[in-house]
């Protein structure tokens, strides 16, 4: 039985959670984007939203993108770089430490904001609140692992979770035996990020997606569009990026 | 040369009442709805006070507008696409809703539900935002109406800058004047500029800037790039919206909301040319007092051959050229050079012009030494200062503004002597250097401003412009989604089932 719930849990739960996450995200952005939007509510309140926000934003984006490359980066990568299991543990621990501290600095702000600010509370959805509160749970869970990750600093366990993910990813469901004897709390930490995966599309977190990058690439500062058809001479329905 | 058509618009705060019924006629039509009850796309000040959002004219505070580098070229106050995006978190020039003001609404129903009380029953405000009671109303749209407020607040006005606003403060030397304000639908934009989404465009048919509400992600950089805080924040739709110039009207040929009920007949709306690939050179010249005579420069004359002919390469459909031609913004603007764009300094190249006010002469103690240019007075001696209608339209240089008020008084001697006198005095007309006809052009203009003198709109021309067989069966003017409201009814989304777009309303 604790073998098959683990299965199911952490064999075919990642698969639910990245359908629907791609493909409700693709919908969404097709059928309904005058609901794609950051969310923003600093025109109502301010106050700190200044500290709150821009700590949790970089923390929580140095910790993505640690997880990104920490968890998806094939091991043999890194033995060819000559960094040792161990090394990438306590690259993990302190990365991710600090990264954390900022995060949770700035997400106490933000749910205190959310939760006693009567504004914000007021103006906010069932779903700007539960985002939340998922997310601030995450963080707590992550940096749970860490007192955990001590006790095993050579790097193995981190290993294991390095294959899982990559084992997803590449089809092979049977990779979740090697979740079924680690602790707990790296469970729920996994069980928790997989249902982030699966409620993102659904909430204010699709702004992600259209983290504007591209600005930076703009020429000129100018944006026209002219209804004018193709064939015209000049380009349509055009970002003539004039000026 | 690139030719470009735009419908540009003149107010002629000469005749401004301030009756707000643009306000309101604008505020019933686009922003009745809720996350943007506090947004007036077109609102009416009264000046000298700080305005609305309050203190707007402050760049120092709120980073609006453009500003030259050293290399001469402009980029965004707010700072470079890197600059930009590194305030994306969290926006440190985004004002916050208390310096709009907190919108709110009355118990209305309490009047009639009461029961029997002692004292009459009240209407007391309550929050839109949180639906709460708010015991005492601190700010409102129009807090300053009529000189509200006490002199000390209201004189923090930018446009006192070189004046010596003491003065004023007293009872008798007091002066005040309406500005209705809207979106400028500049030529050079800064909202564009600053969103990083690509959302905000500039028509490339009649230069009304709009945002694209799909696209709009709520970045909200745009609120900050405007220097005239134009743009709002919807906090419940997580979208900025702003000013459209009713452009639904105006691609049939009607006036803007806002201009048609106008009951003082102070707007004007015509179609102005401009040349397209001189805007960056116009907004980076290095004295900000030149950019009012560079904008006038990139404006193109439409009897001139040579730009007729490059219009019609470019694309503007013969309407437009016919209409250019009996452009009352042209004359305004370009004619009689008493029209003037609002804080030019923003470099943003601003559409919407003002004909400056004329105002009773200063105070009692000086009469009889007024000073007296023959049968005109001197426009010094007007009640509102020189140097601050110089501050508001022409970043302070003070000649063109002067040119403009001595004009208005000659068409007023000129017409004076012509109906009461029975005179043609063409004296009056040459000294500010006109002539008697474009005098009596200017008075059926502006004094008389005939309906069809005052709008000159071409429609739009969409069979030149659009391949009319896609749009067939197609549904309008909608929120996105095609035929959709943009929301559906059972929100998966989660956004909370309470925005109305402008197409329910109607």
């Amino acid at each position: 039985m604790r073998e098959f719930i683990n299965q199911v849990v952490f064999g075919w739960y990642p698969y639910l959670c990245l359908t629907v996450f791609l493909v409700v995200s693709w919908l969404r952005f097709d059928r309904e984007q005058y609901t794609w939007r950051s969310g923003s509510s600093q025109l109502l309140r301010r106050r700190q939203l200044m500290w709150g926000s821009n700590l949790f934003h970089i923390g929580i984006l140095v910790i993505f993108l640690g997880h990104f490359v920490g968890l998806l980066t094939p091991i043999r990568v890194f033995d060819a770089l000559g960094i040792s299991h161990g090394a990438k543990q306590w690259m993990a621990i302190i990365l991710g430490g600090v990264a954390g501290i900022m995060c949770l600095i700035g997400m106490t702000l933000l749910v205190h904001r959310r939760l006693f600010d009567r504004r914000i509370r007021k103006t906010s959805s069932f779903g700007d609140i539960a985002v939340l509160l998922l997310l601030y749970a995450q963080l707590l869970l992550g940096l749970a692992t860490i007192p955990v990750s001590l006790g095993h600093l050579d790097g193995h366990e981190m290993v294991k979770f390095m294959t899982w993910a990559q084992g997803i990813l590449t089809l092979q469901p049977s990779v979740s035996a090697l979740i079924l004897d680690t602790h707990p709390i790296f469970k729920a930490h996994l069980f928790l990020g997989m249902t982030i995966f699966l409620v993102f599309p659904f909430t204010r977190l699709v702004h992600v997606w259209s983290a504007p990058i591209w600005y930076l690439g703009r020429r000129g500062y100018q944006v026209v569009r002219s209804t004018r058809p193709k064939g015209t001479g000049r380009p349509r329905p055009s970002t003539v990026p004039a000026e | 040369m690139r030719i470009r058509a735009q419908i540009a618009m003149v107010l002629n705060l000469d005749k401004c009442i301030g009756c707000h019924t643009c306000s309101v006629t604008c505020k019933n039509v686009w922003t009745s709805r809720e996350g943007i009850e506090y947004a007036w796309f077109n609102n009416v000040e009264t000046k000298p006070g700080i305005g609305y959002p309050k203190d707007w004219e402050n760049q120092k505070r709120w980073n609006g507008g453009w500003v030259r580098k050293r290399s001469g070229k402009i980029e965004p106050k707010i700072g470079s696409k890197w600059r930009v995006l590194a305030k994306i978190f969290a926006n440190p020039d985004l004002p916050e809703i208390d310096d709009y003001y907190e919108p709110f609404t009355f118990d209305y129903e309490h009047l009639q539900k009461a029961p029997e009380l002692s004292a009459f029953p009240t209407a007391r405000p309550r929050s839109l935002i949180t639906g709460e009671r708010m015991e005492k109303i601190e700010w409102g749209p129009n807090w300053e109406e009529i000189l509200g407020g006490e002199f000390a607040k209201r004189s923090q006005d930018h446009n006192f800058e070189g004046v010596q606003k003491e003065i004023y403060g007293q009872f008798e030397n007091t002066f005040m004047m309406y500005l209705p304000r809207l979106c400028e639908h500049c030529l050079n934009p800064a909202c564009v500029a600053a969103c990083p989404s690509g959302a905000i465009y500039k028509r490339e048919e009649d230069g009304i800037v709009l945002i694209d509400q799909d696209k709009c992600r709520g970045w909200r950089m745009c609120v900050s790039g405007c220097p005239y805080k134009k743009i709002y924040y919807n906090w419940s739709s997580g979208k900025s919206e702003k000013c459209i110039f009713c452009y639904p009207r105006i691609e049939a040929g009607q006036p803007t909301v806002c201009s048609e009920t106008c009951v003082g007949r102070i707007r004007y709306l015509g179609v102005v040319l401009y040349d397209a690939d001189r805007i960056e050179e116009a907004a980076s010249v290095p004295n900000e007092q030149d950019l009012y005579e560079a904008q006038l420069r990139i404006f193109m004359n439409p009897n001139d051959d040579a730009v007729i002919a490059q219009a019609r390469a470019d694309g503007v459909p013969e309407a437009w050229l016919e209409a250019a031609r009996r452009s009352p913004i042209w004359k305004m603007a370009m004619e009689w050079k008493i029209a003037f764009p609002l804080h030019p300094e923003y470099r943003t190249l601003p559409m919407v012009w003002y004909v400056p006010p004329l105002s009773p002469i200063q105070s009692a103690a000086q009469a009889g030494k007024i000073g007296h240019d023959k049968e005109m007075p001197d426009v010094r001696s007007l009640r509102i200062p020189i140097r601050y209608l110089a501050n508001l339209l022409t970043a302070g240089k003070e000649e063109p503004v002067v040119q403009g008020l001595e004009r208005m008084l000659a068409m007023r001697a000129y017409m004076r002597s012509k109906t009461i006198d029975g005179v043609i005095d063409d004296n009056i007309a040459k000294r500010v250097g006109l002539t008697g006809l474009a005098i009596e052009d200017m008075y059926q203009t502006m004094a008389i401003a005939n309906y069809e003198d005052r709008f000159v709109i071409p429609t739009s021309h969409r069979e030149v412009n659009e391949d009319a067989y896609d749009l067939r069966g197609s549904c309008g003017f909608t929120f996105g989604n095609g035929c959709s409201g943009g929301t559906t009814e059972a929100n998966l989304f989660g956004t909370p089932k309470r925005a109305k777009t402008p197409m329910e309303v109607m």
